[in-house]
């Protein structure tokens, strides 16, 4: 029998079976309007799995972690450590890596700042960022760069919102001790050639801090491709819940960082003459940790490996063609960020509204998006814009909502033009 | 007609399009920037006067037809008002702005500019209206010749 009898073939992504699992999708907004939720750069909605794991947890498992002798604090220490497992699966186990979760992406990218800052960060250093950094990705660099008299250099962009990498390639140099870089730009949705950037500030000896907090909601995370030191997600984009972050980094470099916030939880032995820190994940886990929230974000994990990353990218990606596609053909329209790959959102504005005016309107449709800087002022300074609209797809968006966005632009045409 | 549709009333939109005293103006007595760090709006309002009275006023900047409507309709209220007329009136749109959006509005006192009165129902608009309001107010108090005013 040919074996490929035996193999099913590939179950085709349903978005519409993928839609009944979100319980938000199917309320209205503004008098009984369908939502239209196009805001995912900003949040994600939840699954029902993920708001059934959380609920589940406080009605079932409720207990702190890692300390106690008693059957809850053993059930709860449990899912919390499975949670970390299946974050290590999903962004790819890579032998020698650790998952820490934090509160958030941000917490993530101070961790490190801090953590590996006070390490190995010394005065004439250098600090290499993108003109394309969320400001998480920004302020934490500058904060370290001012504290131990190094230098923050930034990587310039083209005018389609791509990293121009000869400049990289210029800027990086024998003094640079790490390189942060978004993996997807939130503002301008533009992917950027990661793998490349952790191989050539290996060759030079710098480490590398990849910001996923855009990239991983929405395409499968390799992190053995990848090769960063340091990659940073945030769950409640990630259809997990608010308050838990991820930072997925080289244990050997991890351990050799000191710790940024003590606490419980963090140590091996305290005295009042000298405290002897625990081993990552310990480490930087100090205080009780949001279990819960982990606990949803391993779930949310769990929920989309199973759904196929792949598919989502897939996905996705047609909404981004399609979505480019139908705004370039509405009159006024400039998109903001035209890079050869891009995943995720797409900004733009309207010569005849301001964003803002844009996002109301829309709103009064029933369609989310945002209106604003999106955190990047750099990148609004760069096009010499003050704000943009954008809208941000998720894995269970449709072209039919896209084209309900497209038709509240023309109802903005018609009021402002 | 929907609560968003009545907030860009045909005055807020005309003023919008065609915004009145826009632009530089020439040998102010005070320049007054104006800054909204939420959305990133900047607007700058520019004053002359002559003795108490607001001889001219122009303004020039970015921001949404909400604050662009509201700057305009400012320069037309306040111009040749004396500095406590245009404080008087400041007060009245900023006490109607920050009223519930089902108080009644005090017609007499505002004017036109009770045009603004369904911006209530949506709460962070109620800073781009008052943006160019806050900067005006800073200009006629303060004797500084340039000044910066944030929302927040």
């Amino acid at each position: 029998m040919a074996a490929s009898a035996l193999e099913k073939p590939p179950a085709p992504y349903d978005v519409e079976r993928v839609r009944g699992d979100f319980p938000i999708l199917s309320r209205t907004v503004r008098n009984g309007k369908k939502l239209v939720y196009l805001d995912n750069a900003a949040t994600s909605q939840k699954p029902q799995c993920v708001i059934d794991a959380i609920s589940r947890y406080y009605s079932q498992d409720n207990a702190n972690v890692h300390r106690g002798v008693h059957y809850l604090s053993q059930r709860a220490t449990d899912l919390y450590e499975e949670a970390r497992h299946k974050i290590n699966g999903f962004l790819g186990t890579v032998v020698g890596c650790e998952t820490i979760f934090t509160r958030g992406a941000t917490e993530a990218i101070n961790l490190v700042a801090n953590g590996f800052g006070k390490g190995f960060v010394n005065a004439g250093d250098e600090v290499l960022i993108s003109h394309m950094e969320h400001h998480s990705n920004i302020v934490p660099w500058q904060m370290l760069c001012e504290a131990r008299g190094a230098t923050l250099r930034v990587i310039p962009i083209n005018d389609d919102g791509e990293l121009i990498m000869e400049e990289f390639d210029r800027l990086l140099n024998g003094r640079t001790k790490m390189v942060a870089v978004t993996h997807v730009s939130n503002a301008l949705g533009t992917v950027n050639p990661v793998a490349e950037i952790c191989r050539k500030a290996r060759e030079a000896g710098a480490k590398v801090l990849i910001d996923g907090a855009q990239s991983a909601p929405h395409m499968p995370i390799d992190m053995k491709a990848i090769g960063a030191d340091f990659f940073v997600a945030a769950g409640h984009k990630m259809c997990g819940p608010t308050g838990v972050g991820v930072l997925y980094g080289r244990a050997e470099l991890l351990d050799r960082m000191p710790p940024w916030q003590g606490g419980g939880d963090m140590i091996l032995s305290v005295t009042f003459e000298k405290t002897v820190y625990a081993h990552i994940p310990a480490r930087f886990e100090a205080g009780t940790p949001p279990i819960a929230e982990v606990i949803g974000l391993g779930e949310a994990a769990d929920y989309l490996t199973k759904l196929g990353m792949d598919k989502v990218a897939a996905h996705e990606h047609d909404l981004m063609v399609y979505g480019t596609g139908q705004l370039k053909q509405v009159p006024g329209v400039t998109i903001i960020g035209n890079a050869k790959e891009k995943a995720g959102a797409i900004s733009f504005t309207m010569d005849c509204a301001h964003p803002h005016d844009i996002g109301q309107l829309l709103d009064d449709e029933g369609v989310a998006i945002r209106a604003g800087h999106h955190c990047a002022q750099p990148v609004m300074q760069r096009y010499g814009l003050a704000a943009t609209a954008r809208a941000s797809f998720g894995l269970y968006n449709t072209r039919a909502e896209i084209d309900a966005l497209i038709a509240g632009l023309h109802r903005v045409r018609e009021m402002f033009a | 007609m929907s609560d968003v549709r009545a907030m860009y009333e045909q005055v807020i939109l005309d003023h919008n399009k065609n915004p009145r005293n826009y632009g530089r103006m020439e040998a102010p007595d005070r320049i007054v920037d104006g800054f909204n760090p939420l959305c990133g709006d900047t607007l700058k309002v520019y004053l002359k006067f002559d003795g108490d009275t607001v001889a001219d006023v122009k303004f020039e900047g970015h921001g949404c037809a909400i604050s662009k409507s509201s700057a305009s309709l400012m320069t037309t209220s306040v111009k040749g008002k004396t500095r406590a007329e245009a404080q008087a009136l400041f007060e009245a749109f900023h006490a109607m702005l920050k009223s519930d959006h089902t108080a009644p509005v005090d017609e007499a006192a505002l004017g036109k500019l009770r045009v603004f009165a369904g911006v209530r129902e949506f709460p962070v608009r109620v800073k781009c209206a008052t943006l160019p309001w806050h900067a005006l107010a800073s200009g006629l108090i303060h004797d500084l010749p340039e000044e910066t005013v944030t929302t927040e």
